[in-house]
């Protein structure tokens, strides 16, 4: 591995690609010193279009929900204005996240080692991704696929009239429930992108710390380490 | 409210009952179409045009007399016929059904509605389209049951019959009620409407209709607009009126039991990482984490073989 004087820290870490071990990264607390790239510049500008989307779809979709929380339509101009907005902040969200499938999905499919360590979370040395955190990215992928299928269903007034009204109520129905599990799922990644520590540091600036990999996903820290060894040895 | 028989019994997306000291001393109101002494005449329709200010566009001849052909966000009221060949007298029938919305007891548009208010029911019964609170979204015309609601292209809201609320606020009957030549139409209180019809249906009874009779559905609570049908045992005959309309149990379901239990447990999953954060604390990486890695690392290096490194010493 091999860091030359002449870039500061960010710099170093905005070029470097996936997975790579680099030095002088800034690291949390005002360090500086080796650090893991977990996501890129792409990677992260990529997933915080996905969160904003998130955010104006289920507030949008909130407040048609529920009449408790039909005020939140006043954050986006009122009933009308959030009725037509909701769909778009939708389809942003769901073409955003589709682009976060062809980065990560080759990350996330579940082996039959990952079925085995699923009673066992924090005992089993994870990889770039636990079998937890995997199965989120393919609940994620389902919850998006049916809201986008149902919600074109009962889109007005575009896309309704051309359905059946008995398929129109069932697709309501489904799009509210998958809504549902969707926003209760994202309250759990939340909570642990919040409890666990370095975490929105690796999607805000890009790097974990070393020890970081190794606590939290230590497969993965032995990969990174291993080809790390193995490009220096070429050098 | 100002007037009395502009109270209202309910408003959609509302979660705290409307103003309701003043006790229902309104009488409950009902229009009774009389199918079978209708003509097809469309005097209601061209009344409903008049006193509502509605031109719609001039369509095209679809190869029957229903002019439009159905209902749309400007024609609140169609005529609809129908011909049946009645297999046990062998008659011809000219089977003719005033259609609009049935006003019903328990709406499904206004159940629906996420709207507050955009739906509402006034004390007399008559369920009301109040546009300028519409969002456009035509969650009605999933929730009615009759495939009433029609969503306007030029201004992206619903609209339907409004049973003249205004002018049944003054005590004038419906236009279409006031322009029908025959009495096919006729308007009061829910009760006479009902005795109106029981006359109409033993008359028919005599004269061989023995399966007339009140088409006034239990399944959306009664309507407050009526038909009296030759044949009430088969109102499909009648241009598909529904047997036994109710509001879909997937809309029920969308819009009851699912809306408070899916907040509760949104809300309570929040407060429950909030508090189990607060007790159990954050998972920080230790000063151990980071000496246990770099020595993970170093001991990998010094192994210089491609197996996974040794766990630390």
């Amino acid at each position: 591995m091999s860091t030359s004087g002449e870039f500061g820290p960010v710099q170093v870490a905005a070029q470097a690609g996936r997975d790579t071990l680099i030095a002088n990264a800034a690291l949390p607390g005002g360090r500086v010193g080796d650090a893991i790239v977990r996501f890129t510049a792409g990677d992260r500008t990529n997933h915080w279009i996905v969160a904003l989307a998130f955010i104006c779809t289920a507030l949008s979709g909130l407040a048609l929900f529920h009449p408790s929380l039909f005020w939140l339509s006043n954050i986006f101009g009122g009933g009308p204005w959030t009725r037509v907005l909701h769909p778009f902040f939708g389809l942003t969200m769901v073409i955003g996240f589709a682009f976060l499938v062809f980065r990560f999905y080759g990350y996330n499919r579940m082996t039959a080692a990952d079925w085995r360590a699923l009673p066992h979370l924090g005992e089993v040395e994870a990889g770039r991704y636990n079998a937890g955190q995997k199965l989120l990215f393919l609940l994620w992928m389902t919850c998006l696929a049916v809201l986008l299928v149902t919600g074109f269903l009962f889109w007005r007034p575009y896309f309704a009239g051309y359905f059946p009204i008995p398929l129109i109520r069932v697709a309501a129905l489904l799009h509210s429930f998958f809504a549902f599990v969707l926003i209760s799922f994202v309250i759990g990644h939340v909570y642990f992108a919040l409890s666990v520590r370095g975490s929105i540091w690796a999607m805000t600036r890009g790097t974990v710390t070393l020890g970081w990999a190794w606590r939290n996903h230590r497969a993965w820290f032995r990969e990174v380490t291993r080809a790390a060894r193995t490009r220096s040895g070429t050098d | 409210m100002a007037l009395q028989s502009l109270d209202i019994r309910r408003r959609s997306a509302t979660t705290l009952p409307p103003p309701g000291v003043r006790d229902a001393a309104t009488a409950q109101v009902a229009k009774l179409i009389d199918t079978s002494k209708c003509i097809g005449c469309k005097a209601c329709q061209v009344a409903c045009m008049e006193w509502n200010d509605l031109r719609d566009e001039i369509g095209t001849n679809t190869g029957s007399y229903d002019n439009p052909p159905d209902m749309t966000d400007k024609s609140w009221t169609v005529m609809k016929f129908s011909e049946y060949e009645n297999p046990h007298s062998g008659n011809l029938e000219w089977l003719i059904r005033k259609d609009g919305c049935m006003h019903c007891e328990d709406p499904g548009c206004l159940k629906a509605c996420p709207s507050p208010g955009a739906i509402v029911q006034y004390a007399n019964g008559i369920v009301d389209f109040q546009e300028e609170n519409c969002i456009g979204c035509g969650y009605c015309i999933a929730g009615c049951p009759f495939n009433v609601p029609r969503l306007s292209r030029r201004d992206k809201k619903v609209y339907k019959c409004t049973l003249c609320s205004d002018r049944v606020a003054v005590g004038l009957e419906p236009a279409c009620i006031k322009a029908c030549p025959t009495g096919a139409l006729v308007f009061g209180t829910k009760q006479d409407m009902r005795e109106q019809a029981a006359e109409r249906v033993a008359d028919l009874k005599s004269r061989g209709f023995e399966n007339a009779g009140l088409y006034d559905p239990a399944g959306v609570g009664g309507t407050h607009v009526m038909y009296v049908l030759h044949h009430a045992d088969q109102p499909g005959l009648y241009s598909d009126l529904p047997k036994d309309p109710r509001i879909s149990p997937a809309v029920r379901l969308w819009k009851g039991a699912a809306k408070p239990l899916a907040l509760a447990v949104m809300g309570l999953t929040a407060l429950g990482a909030f508090f189990h954060y607060l007790r159990a604390g954050p998972d920080e990486t230790t000063e151990r984490d980071e000496e246990e890695a770099a020595q993970a690392r170093k001991a990998a290096a010094r192994a210089g073989s491609d197996r996974p490194g040794a766990p630390p010493p």
